[in-house]
C-alpha cells in the first residue's frame, strides 16, 4: 500500500494541471467572495474572473515551452493543449467581457454565473490536455454540467429553461453513448490511455475489424459528435442556442466546441489511428451533412440569434473537413479555425448583446433595419465578423477556411473541398442579408436604446484585432498550430 | 550592418492618419485638426525616411531586407505550397529615393491643400484619400516582392479613382474616376499575367520565388534575350503604360485632372505615374535580359513623348496643359529605361517631381485665385482657362517666380535641375548600345515642343495685359501660407534638385549615378548597356538641345508676347492641324469606336441572350429550390425532445449498421 502511494504520488505532477488548477482555486475562490458582495452587484466578480482567466493564460503559455506530464499520463501539458487552451482563454475571457451589463439588463445579476464560466474553462482544459479517456470524460462532463446550469440561467424566462433542460436531457443522453463506446474500446484493449491503445491496436491488427472495436469508435464519435453540434445530433443546438443567454451562446458556440473538436483529434490520430479508413469515410459524409445542413436552415432563419445557431453547425462541418484530411495542414487548419472562429462569431454576439432590448425579442432581421446607419461603429464591426464568417479574403475565416480546405485537397478529398466551398457560397445568402438589412434598409428606429458599454465594447475591438490579424498576417498564428501538432 | 527594422512605420503612419480621419473626420469636423493630422502622419514618415535614407548612405552594404515584424522570415503573410510570401520591405538605394519623394512632396503637398480644400464639404474624406494613397505608394516602393507591391499597385489606383471621382457630384468626375480605374484595370492585367508568367516560367527551373531580390539573382536561369522574357517584360511593361499613362493607354490622365489640384500634382505628376518606371526599374535585371523589349519601351517612350507634347501646344485649359506635359515627360522616362539609362529615368523621375509638383500646385494657387474673384464677382466663367487670365504676375508674386523657375526647369535650360536629367536621357539615347540617333531626334523635337507650350502657358497667364472679366480682375489675391511655402520649397528643388548628378563632363561628381550603381550597375555591366561617344558629340548634343529649347522659348515670346495677334491667324491657316491637335488627334473619339462601343455592344447580347435567360434562370432556379428545401428542413426541428432523442437514434443506429453489419 505505501509503496503503491510511492508510485502515485511521483507520477502527480501538478505542473501539467496548473492552467485549470488556478482556474479552479479563481473559480472557487469566487464562489465564496460572491457571498460578501452586495445582491446584484456582479461587475467585481467579473474582474476577478478576468483576472482569473490572464493568470491561468500565464500558466498555459509555459506549456509551449515546457511541455509537462503526469498523474500517470492521464495528463499532459504539451503545445497541442497549450494552443487549446488560449482558444478556451479567449473564448471565456470575450464572453466575461460582453456580460456584464447584459446580466444588469436581462434583470439577472446572479454571481455564480463567472465562477460557473471558469469552471467550464477547466473542464474543457481537461479535455485538450486529458490523454486518458477517463480524463477527457471526466473534462467533458465538468464542461457540459456547467453549461447546462448556465443555459437555464434565466430562471423566470420559459425559453432559458427549456434551453437548460434539452440541453440537460439530450447531452446526459448522448453521454451515454460515449460511456458506451470508452467500454467497448476499454473491453477490446484493456485500456483507456488513448497513446496506449493506439499501441494495442497496432501491434494487434487483428482487433481492428471485431466489431466490437468498430462499434466502439463509432459510439465514441456519436458521442463528441453530439457536443460539436454535428448532423444528424446536431438538433439540440438551435434550441439551446436560441434560449440560452446571450453571451453563453456565444461561448458555447466557440470554447465548448472547440474542445470537443480537439479531443476527437487526440483520440482519433492518436489512438484509433488504425480506423482511419472508417472514421474518414464516416466524417467525410457527416462533414458534408453538417454542412449543408446548417446552411440550408439557416436560410430561412428571421431571429439573428437563430440564424447564427445553424451557422454555427455548419462551421462545425468545417472543422470536421480538416479532421477527415487528417494531415498537418488539415489539423493544424482546425486549431487555426477554431481561433479565428472565436473571434469572429464571439465578435457578432457582443454586437447582438448590444443592440437587444430586454428580452432580445428585437433581434431578428427587421429588428435590424438601417442598423449600420445609426449606429456605425457597431453597424461596422458586424459587417466586419459576417465578412469573417462568409470567409472573405483578409479577414480570418478565409485564411482558417483557406487552410482546411488545403488539407483537405492535400489528402486528396477534392470533392469534399468543393462541396465545403459551395457551402460557403450558400452562406453568403444569410450573412449578407443581415448587411442588407442594416445598411439597405430605411431605419425602422432611431436604436436610441443602445449604449456602447465598455465591456462589450472591448471585446468586439479584439475581435476585430483578432480577425484582421489573423486574415492579413496568418502565417506565424498558423506555424504555431502546425507545431502544436502532436503527430 | 544596420539595422532598418523599423521601415514598416513609414507606410504605416500615412494608414493611420488615413484610419483617424475616415473614421472621425466627419466628428472632428475641425479643419485645421484633420488637416494636422494628415500632414503629421505623412511628415512622421518623411522624418523615418530621411533617417533610413541618411543611414544609408552611410552603410557599406546597400541593400536591407526586413518584414513587418522587424526580423526576416518572422512577417509570413502567406504560404502556399513552396511558395512563401511575406510582409517584407525592401529597402535599397532606388527605394531609399523613392520613399524621400514620396514622403517629401507628399508633405509639402499635404500642406498646400490644408489652404487649398479650405472649406470643402468632406475635407475630411480627402485627407482620408490622401493618407490611403502615401500609404499605398509607399507599399508599392518598399515591397520586397511583387505581391506587397501588387497591393500598393491597385491601392494608389483604387486612391486614384476615389481622388479623382472627388467631387462625385459633377457627372465628368465620375466619368474620368471611371474611365481611369477602367483603363488601369487594363494595365494591371497584363502585370498579374506578367507576375504569373515569370513565377511559372522560374518555377519550371526550380525557383519558386516572387522576392525582387531573388528574381535578380535566379533571372539568369531563364534564356537570355528569348522568347520568355520578352514575354514577361512586356506584359509587365503593360502594366507600365495603365499606371504611368504611356501610349496606348494615357488617355485617362489627361480627364483625371477633374481631380482637385492636390491630387493632380501629389498622383498624377510626381508619384503614382512614376510607379511604372520604379517598376521597370526595380526590376531592371529582367529588362536587361530582353531587348526587344527595351527597344519596344524606348519606342513607346520617344513616340509618347513627342505625340502629348503636340497635344499640349493647343490647349487652352491650364490644368491641362500641365497633364499633357507630365504625359510627355514620362514618356521621357520611358525612353530613358528602354535605352537602359535607369539612373537617368531615376534621375528624371525625381527633378520631375520635383517642378511637376511645383507647376501644379502653382496652376492650383492660380485657379484658387481666379476661383475666389470670380465668386466675389458672382461671375461663372472657368477659372482654368487661360484666355481668362494674362498680367497675373503682379498679382500673384510668390506664385509667379516659383512658377517661371519650374517652367525654365522643364524647358531644359543649363543650370536647372530639368537640364540635368533631361539631357542625360537625350545623350543616353543617342549614346546608348541600345540607343539610336533617330531616338535622339524625337527627344529633341519633343524637349523644343516641351519648352514652347511650357512658355506659351506661363505667357498667357503671368505676361501681358489681363483678360480676367473686369468686374474681377482686381480681387485676385495671392495664395495664403499653407500655399506659398509648398510652392517655395519646391520652386527650390526644381533649382538645385539637378546637382546631385551633374555629369562628369561639366566637372560633376554625378552622385546620383554612384548612388544607384548597387541596383543597376550589375545588369548594366552583364549585358553592356553603355553611352559611348567623343566629348565633342556629347558637347555637340547639348549645344543642339538647349538651342532647340530655346528656340522654342522664343517662339513662345515671339507669339504670345510680341504679336499676340499672330497665334489667330495662324489657327486660321491651319485649321485642319490645329482641329486634330486641339481634338487631341481624336484618339478618345477613335477608342470609344473600337473598344468601347464594340465592347458595350458585346455586354448587351451576352447580357439581354445569355446572362437574363440561362444565368439568372440558373441561379434564381437553384435559389428557389435551396428555400424550398430549408422550408421543408426546418419542420424536422419541431422542439419536441422525444423526437430530438429519437433523430439521434436512429443517426447512431443508421451509422453503426453501416459500419458493422
Amino acid at each position: 500500500m505505501d509503496n503503491l502511494m510511492q508510485i502515485a504520488m511521483q507520477n502527480v505532477n501538478y505542473g501539467s494541471i496548473m492552467p485549470s488548477l488556478v482556474l479552479c482555486i479563481f473559480g472557487m475562490a469566487l464562489l465564496l467572495i460572491n457571498v460578501f458582495l452586495p445582491r446584484g452587484k456582479t461587475t467585481p466578480a467579473s474582474w476577478i474572473a478576468l483576472i482569473g482567466l490572464v493568470v491561468t493564460a500565464v500558466f498555459a503559455a509555459r506549456g509551449w515551452g515546457d511541455p509537462q506530464f503526469g498523474f500517470a499520463g492521464h495528463v499532459a501539458l504539451d503545445k497541442f493543449a497549450s494552443f487549446s487552451n488560449i482558444i478556451f482563454l479567449f473564448s471565456a475571457g470575450l464572453t466575461i467581457l460582453m456580460s456584464d451589463e447584459y446580466l444588469q439588463r436581462e434583470g439577472y445579476p446572479i454571481g455564480e454565473y463567472y465562477p460557473l464560466i471558469l469552471f467550464a474553462t477547466a473542464g474543457a482544459m481537461w479535455m485538450a490536455s486529458g490523454t486518458d479517456m477517463m480524463t477527457i470524460f471526466l473534462g467533458l462532463e465538468v464542461l457540459s454540467i456547467s453549461l447546462y446550469i448556465l443555459a437555464g440561467m434565466f430562471r423566470g424566462q420559459l425559453r432559458s429553461n427549456e434551453a437548460g433542460l434539452k440541453y440537460f436531457l439530450l447531452g446526459a443522453f448522448s453521454t451515454g453513448f460515449l460511456v458506451y463506446g470508452i467500454a467497448l474500446i476499454y473491453g477490446v484493449s484493456g485500456t483507456t490511455n488513448v497513446a496506449d491503445i493506439g499501441m494495442y491496436l497496432k501491434s494487434h491488427p487483428a482487433m481492428l475489424g471485431n466489431p466490437m472495436t468498430i462499434a466502439g469508435m463509432l459510439l465514441i464519435s456519436v458521442g463528441f459528435l453530439f457536443k460539436i453540434g454535428a448532423a444528424p445530433f446536431h438538433m439540440w443546438a438551435p434550441d439551446v442556442y436560441q434560449g440560452a443567454p446571450t453571451p453563453i451562446t456565444a461561448f458555447m458556440s466557440a470554447g465548448p466546441k472547440a474542445a470537443a473538436l480537439v479531443a476527437f483529434v487526440r483520440i482519433l490520430i492518436l489512438g484509433l489511428d488504425g480506423l482511419q479508413g472508417d472514421w474518414t469515410s464516416l466524417l467525410w459524409v457527416l462533414a458534408v451533412l453538417t454542412m449543408t445542413v446548417g446552411n440550408i436552415i439557416a436560410i430561412n432563419q428571421t431571429n439573428i440569434k437563430r440564424m447564427l445557431a445553424y451557422s454555427s453547425i455548419s462551421h462545425a462541418g468545417y472543422a470536421l473537413v480538416g479532421l477527415v484530411a487528417a494531415n498537418q495542414i488539415g489539423v493544424s487548419g482546425i486549431l487555426f479555425y477554431m481561433l479565428a472562429y472565436t473571434f469572429m462569431n464571439l465578435g457578432a454576439f457582443a454586437v447582438l448583446v448590444l443592440a437587444g432590448k430586454k428580452g432580445e425579442e428585437n433581434l431578428t432581421l427587421e429588428g435590424f433595419a438601417g442598423f449600420g446607419f445609426k449606429r456605425p461603429f457597431l453597424g461596422v464591426a458586424m459587417s466586419i465578423f459576417l465578412i469573417s464568417l462568409m470567409g472573405i479574403p483578409t479577414t480570418a475565416g478565409f485564411a482558417g477556411k483557406f487552410y482546411i480546405f488545403a488539407g483537405a485537397i492535400k489528402a486528396g478529398y477534392i470533392w469534399l473541398a468543393v462541396l465545403g466551398v459551395l457551402n460557403s457560397a450558400v452562406s453568403l445568402y444569410y450573412y449578407l442579408r443581415v448587411m442588407v438589412y442594416m445598411y439597405f434598409k430605411e431605419p425602422a428606429e432611431d436604436y436610441g436604446w443602445v449604449t456602447l458599454h465598455a465591456g462589450a465594447v472591448i471585446s468586439i475591438i479584439i475581435s476585430v484585432v483578432g480577425v484582421f490579424y489573423l486574415g492579413l498576417i496568418p502565417g506565424k498564428v498558423m506555424e504555431m498550430a502546425r507545431m502544436a501538432l502532436f503527430f | 550592418m544596420q539595422d532598418y527594422s523599423l521601415l514598416w512605420l513609414i507606410p504605416f503612419f500615412p494608414l493611420v492618419g488615413s484610419i483617424i480621419n475616415g473614421l472621425f473626420g466627419k466628428k472632428i469636423r475641425n479643419e485645421a485638426l484633420i488637416g494636422t493630422i494628415g500632414t503629421a502622419a505623412i511628415g512622421a514618415s518623411f522624418v523615418v525616411s530621411c533617417t533610413y535614407f541618411f543611414k544609408l548612405l552611410g552603410d557599406a552594404e546597400k541593400i536591407h531586407e526586413t518584414t513587418i515584424f522587424g526580423a526576416m522570415g518572422s512577417g509570413t503573410w502567406m504560404n502556399v505550397g513552396q511558395l512563401q510570401i511575406d510582409w517584407g520591405f525592401l529597402l535599397d538605394p532606388l527605394s531609399a529615393l523613392m520613399i524621400m519623394v514620396v514622403t517629401g512632396v507628399g508633405s509639402l503637398i499635404h500642406l498646400y491643400s490644408i489652404g487649398y480644400m479650405h472649406g470643402e464639404e468632406g475635407f475630411y474624406r480627402f485627407f482620408s484619400y490622401l493618407n490611403l494613397f502615401c500609404f499605398s505608394m509607399l507599399m508599392l516602393v518598399l515591397g520586397n516582392n511583387a505581391m506587397v507591391m501588387f497591393i500598393g499597385w491597385e491601392g494608389v489606383g483604387l486612391c486614384s479613382y476615389l481622388l479623382i471621382g472627388y467631387y462625385f457630384e459633377k457627372k465628368s468626375a465620375g466619368d474620368a474616376a471611371k474611365k481611369a480605374f477602367v483603363v488601369n484595370r487594363v494595365g494591371d492585367f497584363g502585370f498579374l499575367i506578367g507576375l504569373f508568367l515569370l513565377f511559372w516560367s522560374l518555377g519550371q527551373k526550380g525557383v519558386r520565388t516572387i522576392r525582387f531580390t531573388e528574381i535578380a539573382a535566379n533571372a539568369h536561369l531563364l534564356e537570355n534575350g528569348g522568347t520568355i522574357v520578352t514575354i514577361v517584360t512586356l506584359c509587365f511593361f503593360l502594366g507600365a503604360t495603365g499606371k504611368s499613362a504611356q501610349i496606348p493607354l494615357y488617355t485617362w490622365l489627361p480627364d483625371a485632372m477633374e481631380g482637385p489640384t492636390p491630387v493632380s500634382a501629389l498622383i498624377h505628376a510626381a508619384t503614382m505615374v512614376t510607379a511604372g518606371v520604379y517598376m521597370i526599374g526595380r526590376m531592371n535585371g529582367l529588362f536587361a535580359m530582353a531587348p526587344d523589349t527595351m527597344m519596344v519601351i524606348a519606342i513607346v517612350g520617344a513616340a509618347t513623348a513627342i505625340f502629348a507634347a503636340s497635344i499640349g501646344l493647343a490647349q487652352n485649359d491650364i490644368k491641362r496643359v500641365l497633364a499633357y506635359s507630365t504625359v510627355s515627360q514620362l514618356g521621357y522616362m520611358f525612353l530613358a529605361m528602354g535605352v537602359g539609362a535607369f539612373t537617368a529615368g531615376i534621375f528624371h523621375l525625381m527633378t520631375h517631381a520635383f517642378f511637376k509638383a511645383c507647376l501644379f500646385l502653382g496652376s492650383g494657387s492660380v485657379i484658387h485665385g481666379m476661383h475666389h474673384a470670380y465668386h466675389h464677382a458672382h461671375l461663372h466663367d472657368d477659372p482654368q482657362d487661360m484666355r481668362n487670365m494674362g498680367g497675373l504676375r503682379k498679382k500673384m508674386p510668390i506664385t509667379f517666380i516659383t512658377f517661371l523657375v519650374s517652367t525654365i526647369a522643364i524647358a531644359g535650360i543649363p543650370g536647372f535641375s530639368g537640364f540635368f536629367s533631361k539631357d542625360e536621357i537625350l545623350w543616353w539615347s543617342f549614346g546608348s548600345t541600345r540607343g539610336g540617333w533617330i531616338l535622339w531626334v524625337v527627344g529633341a523635337i519633343a524637349a523644343g515642343m516641351t519648352a514652347f507650350y511650357m512658355f506659351r502657358l506661363v505667357f498667357m497667364t503671368f505676361f501681358g495685359e489681363q483678360k480676367t472679366d473686369p468686374r474681377a480682375k482686381d480681387h485676385i489675391p495671392e495664395s495664403g501660407l499653407t500655399i506659398t511655402i509648398p510652392l517655395m520649397v519646391l520652386g527650390a528643388l526644381a533649382v538645385i534638385g539637378g546637382y546631385i548628378g551633374v555629369p562628369a563632363i561639366l566637372g560633376g561628381a554625378n552622385h546620383i549615378h554612384h548612388f544607384l550603381e548597387p541596383v543597376f550597375g550589375q545588369a548594366q555591366k552583364l549585358h553592356a548597356i553603355e553611352a559611348h561617344g567623343s566629348h565633342a558629340t556629347e558637347y555637340g548634343l547639348m549645344g543642339i538641345s538647349v538651342g532647340i529649347a530655346v528656340i522654342g522659348i522664343f517662339g513662345a515670346w515671339f507669339m504670345y508676347v510680341k504679336n499676340p495677334e499672330m497665334p489667330k491667324q495662324l489657327v486660321a491657316k491651319f485649321k485642319w492641324l490645329h482641329t486634330a491637335i486641339f481634338n487631341k488627334w481624336f484618339v478618345d473619339e477613335l477608342y470609344d469606336a473600337m473598344f468601347v462601343n464594340a465592347t458595350k455592344r458585346a455586354g448587351r447580347i451576352c447580357w439581354k441572350g445569355f446572362d437574363l435567360p440561362i444565368i439568372d434562370g440558373i441561379v434564381n432556379g437553384v435559389g428557389w429550390l435551396v428555400r424550398g428545401f430549408s422550408a421543408a428542413l426546418r419542420y424536422t426541428q419541431s422542439g419536441q425532445i422525444h423526437s430530438y432523442a429519437m433523430a439521434m437514434v436512429i443517426g447512431a443506429v443508421i451509422i453503426v449498421a453501416a459500419y458493422v453489419l
